[in-house]
């Protein structure tokens, strides 16, 4: 964190300052772990089985907080008698299609829920990333469950928990992860010891972790930790995601994904959603608890924010006129449809995948191959030069007199040089000014996107083609200003605050929008940022003049509540958990809820509130039902649904390990996305042959010095010659064994690419002994690129391409190499180098390792239209 | 002829040199047991000072790519990656002190040397480990040598007891790049005059923080008047202690030290040695008054003995 996060780091240091002990994992000693009371090193791609190993200890030594996990989580409820854990399956769960490599979920349903939504099939939610859906809720349930509060039935949750973390003792963490088992015991004392109803913990991560085939099951290990500790919902605990940039939070929100429409609406798809009440019962679930009753309304006035005056009730408020997916069009399987020549034109904002994204050289062939190119950008960079400078035109796989793509680079403006938000990981709105003009032509993205389509829509007036339509009904009227006619940011957070269609009246909350068309709202969830005609994300009040939750600073979503879920931060009969950690509770004399912070539940149900029979929606959530995103009101510690790998985190190796799952059979995430295509390849592991070819495990990540993939450090001298050349890091063992010399040049090579880097031999990297054998880590910064002031190879380039299953995140910090000292050869020679280590580890080029790995048969339990049964060693 | 006063001992500088309504003396505290080696305080200062680069040099001494206090780099960040004998840590700091002046076993100081770090200990005998940062910058000593030897009026003593050069009077003579006792005044390249921390001579004047200390995250540095600074310091240091920390000390918080005590002082974790830092520095012109009482000797009596000599001669 404070190699990546520096000026957030401060808020951990202040803490250390008032005596917090701060642990730090990570593969490499890192500035965090100079700073940090204890460091563990831990061989990458391994922290499901640190954190199960948590999770065993406090449900070992009954440390969970079990008045909190009884009442607020699922912990009591009782799951189908179809569900068959990993301990049965040799690593699989029951409901696993070998067809689709993917599950089917309906024996993980809660008892009596088998049909349950989200039940079916999930290969196709796989291809359309639908884990994303549940950034803002969770999935549904329908009615009420069935549960054993004293935690004793074999089939309850908490059982099942226990069943499933057993094995993930202090010895198998050391085993595993090279964790000390002193050191692993260390921090899961404190951990339990600092949570309770004195003491909260806050666990913080960075999207390193998400970069995994198994990326939300480390997230989701880390929030069954926080369930059973009762984090959730209470000041200063939580899960705290430090995003990459500074609005990621934001562009999730109002999203840059193919996937979603704002305020995490799904994108709507071609076969299932043919009209608009198929896509918004899809949304809402008819009849299910909770808060997605009101779906209707949020899509309807956001279609209405889409095409205004043309959208009206009797026209699906122009539902036709939405896009559709047809399967998965994520950034990688896009990358391949251009190889393919499947893609014509692509827009690039804010982005460098030539650098920043897994497997350069095929995000590089691919963009040689569009008719256009757009490239918006500060910095000339790699992504609108490849076509020149590339490494692939020295190898002579681009040449840039014949290559294609004609690239257009147009200079953006920074973020001093235009208005508008950030959103931050707390879900909080900063407005910010604009400090300068823009130079030159450098323009926003606003005016870019704003005067496009006010050109587009010139060009196309006028047409009969329906396919026009679209475009031209827009409502496309925002206010501009200044010599360049910038439009108005403010306007636009307007729109997406919403209003009132016939006065202009900005909405206060969510709560006002309406399914007839009388409203327009842009991103509901952002409802209530421009409240009053307000613009209440600039709201800049001095924490020294308010008190510690600091409301009147910016602005969060949803409807400036500053902690999710704070319900739980009373006990179930509404009185603060104790004077200490007191934030919101129940006034019986006013009949309301108060606090510090905005109440997340409906301010006048009281604590004592049960549904009636047949309730639906949000009555039938109970007033000790904290998580009211869920279907059931209660905190997940298993997901029956919503997670498509499995309903408890299990530990699997990386995609490409050196060694065999110490666990289970089943080495790596079975429901992984792989794409067979031959520019894509993976370094086989156990039980594969030949994964001594690629002996070495890497992982890379950030200095503090460079920011992402360059283009705003390496083009700037001060921050430039801080870290001025590409390096490896390196053990003083791992030198001597593969004869590296400090400072000296050394190439590394993987199925795909092989680069060069100096060398850095330091005790900052440490050989791990893991399960018997030693394991050598070395460690990259991937900001390198071919243009700025200075140069070096990239190191995203030495990955292939495997994703989570959840969200298409590629796993691009863990991977396998090969070091050798010296230069790499340049030219032709270079891919011979690489083909030369295929041959021998008997990599085919898109073709897929295997898939199910497991050493015992399958439980039986519902797969679909696949067997149900089979002598499942495929390896 | 000053009196010896003003080259040696305990001192307010702005008064001396002449301010008759100077304010508190400002200067800083670099807290380094906060450090988090981030290098914002390297970029702030060259970005508000103008500061030209100082070479893409890949160094090889850990993080350290600037490697020291030069024209072109006026704060500087050490890296220190230290192996300390393992089972003598477990809290960041805490641990029995390390004998001797730099601890037990080999010892890595961020300089480039014949044996990379770490060699010659396998991972059998490998060792619990540490990695000291520190931003090092001009100390605006209490007496400072370069200002004394400044032949132009260049260097002077700012109203805020800081020590400054006037980059349109250095004539380029470079004396004042020998006088320094910590090595941090130097000449630019092609440009031939001395430049170094002028703590934000201009920003101070307006009431603002000087950059380093306005970028720095973590409060490792502190920017105020330094008797303030000298108390907290000393406060943090016990703190320190009470938490099982008993290697954090101060350097250069001393008036009565060689050069009169640091504007600019810090509180480290190990011996000054291992950062870089001269452990007894001494202002150089601290004996000129004696040189200048004894060159007068020896010039009287050689011209004695001259005269003596022809005296003599015509007798």
């Amino acid at each position: 964190m404070a190699e990546a996060h520096p000026v957030g780091f401060q808020w951990v240091m202040e803490a250390k300052r008032r005596g917090a002990k701060v642990f730090h994992v990570d593969p490499r000693f890192t500035r965090t772990s100079a700073v940090a009371d204890t460091y563990l090193p831990i061989r990458a791609g391994t922290d499901i089985a640190l954190l199960g190993g948590v999770v065993r200890y406090i449900l070992d030594n009954e440390l969970d907080f079990r008045e909190y996990v009884l009442a607020y989580t699922n912990a009591a409820t009782i799951v189908s008698e179809q569900f068959a854990d990993t301990e049965d399956g040799d690593g699989l769960f029951s409901g696993y299609d070998p067809h689709t490599d993917s599950y089917v979920q309906t024996s993980w349903q809660y008892a009596g829920h088998e049909q349950d939504s989200g039940s079916g099939h999930t290969a196709k939610e796989r291809d359309g990333a639908a884990g994303l859906q549940h950034e803002s809720h969770g999935a549904q349930v329908s009615g009420q469950t069935a549960r054993d509060e004293t935690l004793q039935h074999p089939r309850c949750v908490y059982q099942i928990l226990r069943r499933h973390f057993a094995r993930y003792t202090p010895e198998m963490v050391e085993r595993v992860c090279g964790i000390p088992r002193e050191k692993f015991l260390e921090l899961a004392r404190a951990w339990a010891e600092n949570s309770g109803r004195e003491r909260t913990g806050a666990l913080v991560y960075s999207v390193g972790w998400t970069q995994h085939s198994v990326g939300v099951q480390y997230i989701r290990t880390g929030a069954i930790i926080q369930l059973l500790l009762g984090n959730m919902g209470r000041p200063g605990g939580g899960i705290l995601a430090l995003r990459g940039h500074a609005s990621i939070q934001g562009s999730t929100d109002i999203p840059t994904l193919f996937n979603l429409l704002p305020g995490y609406l799904p994108m709507p798809h071609h076969a299932d959603h043919p009209t608009f009440d198929d896509w918004v019962d899809s949304i809402r679930h008819p009849g299910q608890k909770g808060f997605w009753g009101n779906a209707r309304a949020y899509a309807a006035s956001l279609l209405k924010a889409y095409w205004g005056d043309a959208a009206t009730p009797e026209n699906d408020f122009c539902y036709d006129h939405l896009p559709r997916m047809t399967g998965d069009h994520g950034t990688y399987q896009q990358v391949l449809n251009m190889i393919d020549g499947k893609i014509k034109g692509y827009f690039l904002l804010g982005q460098n995948p030539a650098v920043g994204s897994a497997h350069g050289r095929a995000q590089r062939l691919g963009m040689a191959n569009l008719d256009w190119l757009v490239v918006r950008d500060l910095f000339m960079i790699e992504s609108a030069t490849f076509w020149k400078n590339g490494p692939e035109v020295a190898t002579g796989e681009i040449v840039p007199q014949e290559c294609r793509t004609e690239v257009f680079f147009l200079p953006a403006a920074s973020h001093v040089e235009k208005e508008g938000t950030f959103t931050q990981t707390q879900r909080l709105l900063q407005w910010r000014e604009k400090a300068v003009e823009p130079p030159g032509d450098a323009r926003s993205e606003l005016w870019f996107f704003y005067h496009l389509g006010r050109r587009l829509r010139e060009k196309l007036a006028g047409s009969a083609h329906r396919r026009d339509r679209a475009l031209l009904d827009l409502a496309w009227d925002y206010p501009t200003h200044g010599p360049l006619a910038e439009p108005s940011a403010e306007a636009v957070l307007r729109e997406i605050n919403g209003y009132d269609v016939s006065t202009g009246r900005p909405l206060a909350s969510f709560a006002e929008a309406k399914d007839d068309g009388s409203t327009a709202v842009g991103c509901w969830i952002y409802s209530g940022v421009y409240a009053d005609g307000v613009n209440q994300a600039a709201r800049r009040r001095s924490r020294h003049e308010q008190d510690w939750v600091a409301a009147e600073w910016g602005w969060a979503w949803p409807a400036n509540r500053r902690t999710l879920y704070n319900r739980a931060s009373a006990d179930p009969q509404g009185r603060p958990w104790s004077e200490r950690k007191k934030y919101v509770w129940w006034d019986p004399q006013a009949g309301e809820w108060t606090g510090y912070d905005v109440p997340d539940f409906e301010r006048t149900k009281p604590p004592t509130y049960r549904p009636p029979q047949g309730a639906s929606g949000p009555a039938a959530l109970a007033g000790d039902d904290p998580f009211v995103m869920q279907g059931d009101g209660k905190g997940w510690l298993y997901a029956p649904s919503g997670v498509l790998d499995g309903p408890l985190p299990t530990h699997y190796e990386p995609a490409e390990s050196p060694m065999r799952n110490p666990l289970y059979g089943q080495q790596a995430n079975p429901t992984r996305k792989v794409y067979a295509h031959p520019v894509n390849s993976v370094n086989p592991s156990p039980p594969q042959e030949h994964s001594a070819v690629f002996p070495y495990v890497f992982t890379v990540s950030r200095l503090t010095e460079h920011h992402t993939a360059g283009a705003m450090s390496r083009t700037v001298s001060p921050l430039a010659e801080l870290q001025p050349e590409m390096f490896v890091e390196v053990s003083p063992e791992l030198a001597a064994e593969a004869g590296l010399t400090h400072l000296g040049w050394a190439h590394l090579i993987s199925g795909r690419a092989v680069i060069e880097a100096k060398v850095l031999v330091t005790d900052r990297l440490t050989p791990l002994r893991v399960d018997g054998r030693v394991i050598h880590q070395l460690w990259l910064p991937y900001h390198f690129g071919y243009e700025g002031l200075v140069t070096g190879d990239s190191a995203n380039d030495l990955f292939g391409i495997t994703l989570d299953p959840n969200v298409l995140i590629q796993e691009s910090k863990v991977g396998t190499c090969d070091i050798l000292p010296g230069r790499r050869p340049t030219g032709p020679p270079l891919r011979d180098l690489v083909d030369d280590y295929r041959r021998r580890a008997g990599i085919v080029p898109g073709e897929r390792p295997p898939t199910v790995t497991t050493r015992v048969r399958r439980p039986a339990g519902r797969s679909g239209d696949g067997p149900r049964e089979k002598g499942a060693d495929h390896a | 002829m000053p009196d010896g006063n003003s080259l040696y001992g305990p001192l307010d500088p702005a008064p001396d040199a002449g301010w008759t309504s100077a304010g508190p003396r400002m200067g800083f505290f670099t807290d380094t047991s906060v450090c988090i080696g981030c290098k914002a305080c390297e970029v702030a200062c060259k970005e508000w000072n103008a500061v030209p680069e100082s070479g893409f040099d890949l160094l090889g001494m850990s993080y350290d790519n600037t490697g020291a206090l030069t024209a072109n780099s006026w704060r500087h960040v050490a890296f220190v990656e230290q192996p300390v004998p393992a089972g003598h840590r477990s809290a960041p700091f805490a641990g029995t002190p390390p004998d001797g002046p730099s601890g037990v076993g080999p010892q890595f100081l961020g300089m480039p040397g014949a044996q990379p770090p770490g060699r010659g200990t396998g991972a059998a005998e490998r060792t619990d480990f540490r990695w000291l940062m520190m931003s090092d910058v001009c100390k605006h000593c209490t007496h400072a040598a370069c200002l004394d030897v400044c032949p132009t009026g260049s260097l002077f003593r700012t109203e805020f007891g800081t020590v400054v050069v006037q980059e349109d009077i250095c004539n380029g003579c470079g004396y004042c790049i020998s006088a320094c006792p910590y090595g941090v005044i130097d000449q630019r390249k092609g440009d031939g005059r001395a430049w170094k921390c002028t703590l934000c001579y201009d920003r101070l004047g307006a009431g603002m923080t000087p950059a380093c200390a306005q970028a720095c995250p973590t409060e490792s540095i502190q920017y105020g008047p330094l008797d303030e600074l000298r108390d907290r310091a000393a406060q943090r240091v016990t703190a320190l202690h009470d938490r099982g920390v008993p290697e954090a000390r101060l350097y250069g918080h001393d008036p009565t030290d060689g050069v009169g005590g640091d504007g600019a002082f810090f509180l480290l974790l190990d011996e000054p040695e291992v950062y870089g830092l001269p452990p007894d520095p001494v202002v150089t012109t601290r004996d000129l008054p004696r040189m200048w009482r004894r060159a007068g000797l020896a010039a009287l009596v050689m011209t004695a003995a001259a005269v003596a000599a022809f005296v003599g001669g015509s007798s």
